[in-house]
């Protein structure tokens, strides 16, 4: 155990996380119909593979992945396929397979465990990328995607993000607390796939028996590459660039992924995933929520199917209570809010709240920037965010370019310092959006005046040579003219 | 099972709670002992200018609100217009006039911060732009300073800058000007109670971290290091670091007036440059130039300098690489 300087940037929060701790990890009861949205949020939609009527078990696959950046989706129930139906999902609104439980929970048969010992780290990656494991941190982005990326290019270090700064959210922490050993074990998997020789597994200091599981998982495990390192508990140091950098010192270049500099950057709970993926053979179909808040009965840390709808699981948390005024996917920072109970969880899902207005802080209306500064000491992508809030409202794209808008990770520090009650995050987020719009525009503008050039020049050419096989023809003729 | 429905906002869905009325009451708050200090030198007339002021800018503010077509209440209710107030009504001599200290303070909110579009729009410190015109406009009311001291009278006298410069422009030693009774054990007979004063506000307001390092120590250090230097190479001409710290409207000019964060400059390092820039000034101006105290003059010209130390001081963006 060791401990590193501290981000010279960045909050401490009220982390909120006694109240789900309190209980031990259990398993949410299984959806009555399980939702599978094809786009878990990363990348493009998934294409089914199975049809209404088809018959699966837990593990069966059910969509391929479309692109690089989405993940291969495998059923979470035993049962049969309902229908591929439009519904309402995280993302708003999105195709999804529904699949009718029969409470049978019977496994797929096709599904062994795997001598990941006895693989190369290539057939290891397509064993992990075929199972559909994706970033559990909330990205969902595939986790073989990555590490391929680091085994190509020689990564030497995995960190493995434990962090869990953001406020509300800790169902790593429990995750730590009673499956360390499949931390560590996930970890190993992943070293053997991308190549890596040595590997930190970061937390924060807020969370000791946590730190204390998977110090003690390191030692049965014998593993003398693994080491534990502890973090100050400031948010965002979760987030991968400012965790890389308060865990090597070295900064990950904006233009660049982590692989740029050596390492590579995993979620614990994508390793457990791995680990379980390698123990059992089954694929990502569950994964560990956070359900929290004052609305919420009994809030805990339950281990949910994906596709389960959030209704179904905070009535397995006792129900709702007091009110709530809102339902908020993810944390207090940058969770999302969402307008209905009946969306399903995703494999990004690892937190959600019911929040009564006790829980929320209100707003004063908006006042002028004062320029005090303090969003500038609060940012861990030191900006200056009252600056790009002028350029902002004057849409004034080439300072916001200047002023790094693009590196701006939507970590809500700034917002959460500032006396004016400016929506900061909201306005940047908005500006990124416009930005990124109009690059798209420039790019489809750039294209098509190449192309109009290029059929100018086509038609130029052709015009050159009719002339020239006219002029041709001319001499020709009068060459052999009436004598 | 029905869907229970909800409203869907932006995040973060916590904040701190800080607002621009707590931030400018805080530096009200840190005010009280320089005002304590001010009527147990020059009596309660100090009380006063603070009602006159306050009065005069609670009106003016209300005013051009309306004219501008913005929410009074709400714009009224956040207290910066008073903060400008009070800083000018303890600037300025107790005994000045009343009709004078009002026109001032009109001149600093409609003319310092109005003209400009309101409430963090002013480029310039709004209580220097009153005082600087009531300065240039009025010199003689404006350098009228009662002699302090527990007795209360209004026999006035020259400030121990005064006395510094006319002493030096006849070219007395400086011996024989420390001996005048304007001058305390360190600084200004009296002035060096208020600069105590300031200063215990201003570690109060560091501490709520209510104002940033930067500026306070930036402006002390660039007016004490070429005090004490000149000093050292001169010590007839030119008073020490110590007495400029303890003169003057120092410690009020470090900890209130520079730190005004709408008119100063926004990053670490342009706020170092900003406040090293108002330090030097004044030590200018006060040996140099022709005002005995420098310091309101000092922030207006570094107040032109910001958007120039704004473009130029941004800080290296996390995995950018050096500037």
């Amino acid at each position: 155990m060791s401990s590193r300087p501290a981000l010279p940037h960045g909050l401490r929060l009220d982390a909120r996380k006694t109240a789900p701790l309190q209980h031990p990890l259990h398993a949410a009861p299984a959806p009555h119909v399980a939702v599978i949205a094809l786009d878990q949020g990363s990348g493009e939609a998934a294409e089914p593979t199975v049809a209404a009527g088809t018959r699966v078990g837990i593990g069966t696959p059910i969509a391929r992945a479309v692109g690089e950046a989405a993940a291969n989706l495998h059923s979470p129930v035993a049962g049969v396929v309902v229908e591929v139906a439009t519904r309402a999902t995280v993302a708003g609104v999105g195709r999804c397979i529904l699949v009718e439980n029969d409470a049978t929970d019977a496994r797929d048969p096709a599904l062994v465990p795997v001598d990941w010992r006895t693989l190369d780290g290539v057939a290891l990656l397509h064993r992990l990328r075929d199972a559909g494991v994706a970033g559990l941190g909330g990205a969902a982005f595939p986790a073989a995607g990555k590490l391929a990326l680091a085994r190509a290019s020689a990564v030497a270090h995995l960190v493995l993000n434990g962090a869990e700064c953001e406020p509300w959210i800790c169902c790593d922490d429990a995750l730590m607390r009673e499956h360390a050993a499949d931390v560590v074990l996930g970890g190993q998997v992943m070293l053997a796939a991308c190549g890596a020789t040595r590997c930190t597994i970061a937390i924060e200091d807020d969370k000791p028996e946590a730190a204390a599981a998977i110090a003690a998982a390191i030692a049965t495990a014998q593993d003398d590459r693994f080491e534990l390192v502890e973090l100050p508990a400031i948010y965002p140091l979760g987030a991968e660039r400012q965790l890389i950098e308060a865990v090597t010192g070295r900064e990950v270049p904006h233009d660049a992924l982590p692989p740029a500099i050596g390492v590579v950057c995993q979620n614990v709970g994508t390793a457990a995933a791995v680990a379980r993926f390698v123990g059992t053979g089954e694929p990502v179909v569950s994964r560990i929520v956070t359900v929290t808040g004052s609305g919420v009965a009994c809030p805990g840390n339950l281990e949910v199917r994906i596709g389960t709808p959030i209704a179904e699981l905070i009535a397995a948390c006792g129900g709702y209570q007091d009110d709530p005024a809102r339902l908020i996917v993810g944390g207090a920072m940058t969770g999302q809010s969402l307008s209905s109970d009946l969306v399903p969880t995703t494999k990004g899902v690892n937190c959600i709240v019911a929040a009564t207005l006790a829980d929320l802080a209100i707003r004063d209306p908006e006042m002028p920037c004062i320029r005090c500064g303090d969003c500038a000491s609060a940012c861990p992508a030191r900006l200056l965010p009252q600056q790009l809030h002028r350029a902002a409202q004057a849409d004034d794209r080439d300072a916001l370019a200047r002023l790094g808008l693009a590196d701006c990770i939507e970590c809500g520090c700034c917002d959460y310092v500032c006396p004016s009650q400016i929506p900061l995050t909201a306005r940047f987020h908005a500006a990124r959006l416009r930005m990124r719009l109009h690059d798209a525009e420039r790019q489809r503008a750039a294209e098509a005046r190449e192309r109009f050039e290029r059929h100018e020049r086509r038609l130029a050419e052709q015009a050159e040579a009719e002339r020239l096989a006219f002029e041709a023809a001319r001499r020709r003729a009068r060459g052999a003219g009436p004598t | 099972m029905p869907a229970m429905q909800f409203q869907v906002v932006a995040p973060p869905y916590v904040i701190a709670g800080f607002t621009v009325p707590r931030v400018m009451f805080q530096v009200l708050l840190a005010l009280v002992p320089f005002a304590v200090v001010h009527v147990w030198l020059f009596g309660p007339a100090v009380l006063l200018q603070l009602g006159v002021a306050a009065g005069s800018a609670l009106g003016c503010e209300a005013l051009a609100l309306r004219l501008r077509g913005r929410p009074v209440p709400q714009f009224l209710r956040d207290g910066s217009v008073l903060v400008t107030a009070a800083l000018l009504a303890v600037s300025v001599p107790p005994l000045l006039p009343w009709w004078l200290t009002a026109f001032g303070t009109a001149v600093a909110v409609l003319l310092g911060k109005h003209a400009y579009g309101g409430l963090g729009q002013n480029p310039f410190n709004p209580a220097m732009v009153g005082y600087a015109v009531l300065l240039v406009s009025f010199p003689v009311e404006m350098t009228r300073w009662p002699v302090p001291g527990p007795e209360w009278d209004a026999v006035t006298g020259a400030t121990a800058l005064d006395a510094l410069r006319t002493g030096l422009a006849q070219s007395y030693t400086m011996q024989e000007i420390l001996a005048d009774p304007a001058f305390g054990r360190v600084g200004a007979a009296g002035g060096e109670w208020l600069n105590l004063a300031a200063l215990l506000g201003g570690i109060y307001l560091l501490l709520r971290r209510v104002i940033r390092w930067q500026i306070p120590l930036a402006m002390l250090a660039g007016l004490a290091l070429p005090a004490a230097v000149m000093h050292a190479i001169d010590p007839g001409a030119h008073a020490g670091a110590l007495f400029h710290l303890a003169s003057g409207a120092t410690m009020l000019g470090a900890f209130f007036i520079a730190t005004d964060p709408v008119s100063a400059a926004t990053s670490d390092r342009g706020r170092l440059y900003f406040g090293a820039g108002i330090g030097g000034l004044t030590w200018i101006i006060r040996s140099w130039g022709g005002y005995p105290d420098g310091v309101a003059f000092a922030v207006l010209l570094m107040n032109l300098a910001v958007p120039l130390l704004d473009r130029y001081t941004v800080p290296r963006i996390h995995g950018h690489r050096g500037r």
